[in-house]
């Protein structure tokens, strides 16, 4: 049976700040949260939208380029998405395939903490891990 | 040759073209092209991050390390890197052959990732495109558009790949970040519950895989002469082969032959490939542009992948994908194999061919037990070659008495085909554009031949919202006279 929530961390561990969404996963795994999922990848795709299934909701973790600091918190709809490269969707495109192929999807937001270095084989900066802690204090909060 | 309007005369303007580091980190496609006084296409250049970094990055780290790590290239195909990376290292070890254990979980786990990656592109890239036609409203034209009008098909992408990255998490240990693979074999066997849990399936994944190469056959036959000529090109090629003339995506020797079909070697070890490949630096782009050796810079590049698999091979060493090249060479007097969107049929016939592959290997009881790790006298060279989804994969590392990784040289699919892709987005501007305005339906074009080799940019970085693609006109006075940009959720902008 699959946890109530499912919380998807999304970035490459070897590149700068891009490690914000993986880190933030670990740092979760810590915690041992009941009723909840883990999952971390480099980035998302298709059958993400397979792992949506039987969820009260969703929350996407992922390091952003721009935007607010430290973060930004957003509830996240169905969005279709096109691009030329097999490389990258959206968390709105996952849930756009989703509501096509089983109905409507679960409730889920976007914590996207702000980044500043993605640098390969740079460590995370100190701004942005800072920027991670007050983006898990507000995402725990969300989840009591 | 256009090149000439960015050399030293105007220096200035290969800065200009230049893409910035932070666009580098995120990864983007760039597209260019040059006008002659008449406004005729003279130049198109695709701009795509390389991965010089990473080679790098790896120095100085322990050599076991590296089959991990090198899966940070790429999230699409990390299990190509993983395993370029462990056929290296195997030969630093000295394991100069690995155990048929750890061969064919090694098998098992490469085909997973070609099933997963190709019904990743077919599915969700290009089936749109093929689908609801290259003018078709853009709103349409991705997944989306799929799962609507065709939610079988759709659905079947999607179990398609989840059922490739199962098979890749039983064997690599994990869904991502896998560690299956190590210098010298592999570090785990399959339980039974595994082995019958994945051949319960694979039955209906090669069923559905085989309708997929069908539907990419009737798509040609209506769209005949659209689709032999799009973007399509002569050129050599370079692939792997097996030892009796086979298509084998895991092992072999290079095959090399020319557009007319003159073979230039043939079943050479892959440990010398140095000896006939050569990389040339161009100024106004990061990636570089390999060659024959003996052709020259010039003349010497060449395509690499599915088209070139498929079609160069001898045979397909599994019945159903066989049949299928059959057709495909035979179709159409041969058009449909020297058609760059005949890649897509091509990438069909491997994932058919891939999961009849997976149906075998899960049916040798090797994969349940059996030696794990091989090893013999150390060395501190080795070279690992692999057919990835994208094309030839080579891996090139020297290793000192430390353990340390002292230089690491990776040629990727998308290096290996960089000029081939340049060639087939200037055939297509030489067509589809219309005066000096860029509009939608060009930039449209253009990524429809950039799909059918799914370049890989810097994929393994992520970071919200960025992935566009960049689409300038430069005028024979090297000024840019128009732009556009697609952003990654799909609009367009001037």
């Amino acid at each position: 049976m699959s946890a109530a929530t499912l919380i998807v961390g999304i970035g490459n561990p070897s590149r700068g700040d891009d490690a914000l969404g993986p880190l933030a996963i670990e740092r979760l795994e810590a915690m041992a949260m009941a009723d909840v999922e883990l999952l971390t990848d480099f980035q998302l795709q298709v059958e993400y939208a397979l792992d949506l299934q039987d969820r009260r909701r969703v929350v996407f973790v992922d390091a952003a380029e721009s935007g607010p600091e430290p973060y930004a918190w957003a509830e996240v709809r169905p969005e279709q998405d096109t691009s030329y490269s097999s490389h990258e969707l959206s968390p709105a495109a996952v849930l756009h395939t989703y509501a096509q192929l089983y109905g409507t999807p679960p409730v889920a937001h976007v914590l996207a903490v702000r980044g500043y270095r993605y640098d390969l084989g740079a460590p995370p900066s100190p701004a942005a891990l800072a920027n991670l802690d007050q983006a898990i204090r507000r995402l725990l909060a969300e989840l009591a | 040759m256009a090149f000439e309007l960015e050399t030293a005369e105007h220096p200035e303007k290969l800065r200009r073209v230049a893409i910035e580091p932070i666009s580098r980190v995120e990864g983007h496609g760039k597209v260019t092209l040059l006008l002659d006084e008449d406004n005729h296409v003279k130049q198109a250049r695709l701009h795509i991050v390389e991965f010089r970094g990473f080679e790098k990055f790896v120095q100085g780290r322990p050599y076991w390390e590296i089959p991990v790590m090198v899966q940070r290239l790429c999230g699409i195909c990390p299990v190509s890197h993983h395993l370029a990376a462990s056929k290296a290292l195997d030969q630093i070890v000295g394991a100069t052959h690995v155990s048929p254990t750890a061969e064919k979980i090694r098998r098992l786990m490469h085909y997973g990732q070609i099933l997963q990656s190709h019904a990743l592109h077919f599915f969700h890239l290009a089936s749109p495109d093929l689908l609801f036609g290259f003018d078709s409203d853009v709103a349409k034209r991705n997944i989306v558009g799929v799962a609507a009008d065709y939610p079988d098909l759709a659905r079947q992408g999607i179990l398609l790949r989840k059922y490739g990255q199962e098979v890749i998490r039983v064997t690599a240990g994990k869904r991502v970040h896998g560690t299956g693979s190590v210098p010298g074999g592999v570090n785990k066997h399959l339980t039974r519950e595994e082995r019958d849990a994945l051949l319960k399936e694979a039955y209906q994944i090669i069923g559905w895989s085989r309708d997929a190469v069908h539907l990419v056959k009737r798509l040609f036959e209506q769209n005949l002469e659209l689709y032999n000529e799009f973007g399509s090109f002569p050129a050599h090629t370079l692939n792997l082969i097996r030892a009796d003339g086979a298509m084998d995506l895991y092992h072999g020797g290079l095959r090399a032959r020319t557009m007319d079909g003159k073979t230039l070697f043939d079943h050479l070890d892959y440990n010398h490939y140095w000896d006939h490949v050569f990389e040339q630096v161009k100024p106004w782009s990061y990636m570089k542009f390999p060659y024959f050796r003996d052709l020259g810079p010039a003349e010497g590049w060449y395509r690499v992948g599915p088209l070139t698999r498929v079609s160069q091979c001898d045979f397909i060493p599994t019945p159903l994908a066989d049949r299928e090249r059959q057709d495909f060479i035979a179709f159409d007097a041969g058009h449909a194999a020297a058609a760059t969107l005949g890649t897509h049929w091509a990438r069909m016939i491997e994932m058919l061919h891939s999961a009849e592959m997976i149906k075998d290997l899960l049916h040798d009881d090797d994969v349940l037990a059996g030696d794990l790790v091989t090893t013999g006298e150390r060395q501190g060279r080795g070279v690992g070659v692999i057919e990835a989804p994208r094309g030839t994969l080579i891996h090139h590392y020297r290793v000192d008495e430390h353990d340390q990784v002292i230089r690491a040289n990776l040629i990727v699919s998308t290096t290996h085909n960089n000029q081939a892709m340049n060639e087939s987005i200037r055939a297509v501007a030489r067509k589809y554009l219309d005066g000096r305005e860029l509009t939608e339906g060009l930039l449209n074009h253009i990524e429809v031949a950039i799909r059918a080799f799914d370049p890989c940019l810097s994929c393994a970085t992520h970071a919200l919202g960025k992935m566009p693609l960049r689409l300038e006109l430069i005028d024979a006075e090297g000024r840019q006279i128009d732009r556009m940009v697609r952003a990654g959720d799909g609009t367009c902008s001037c």
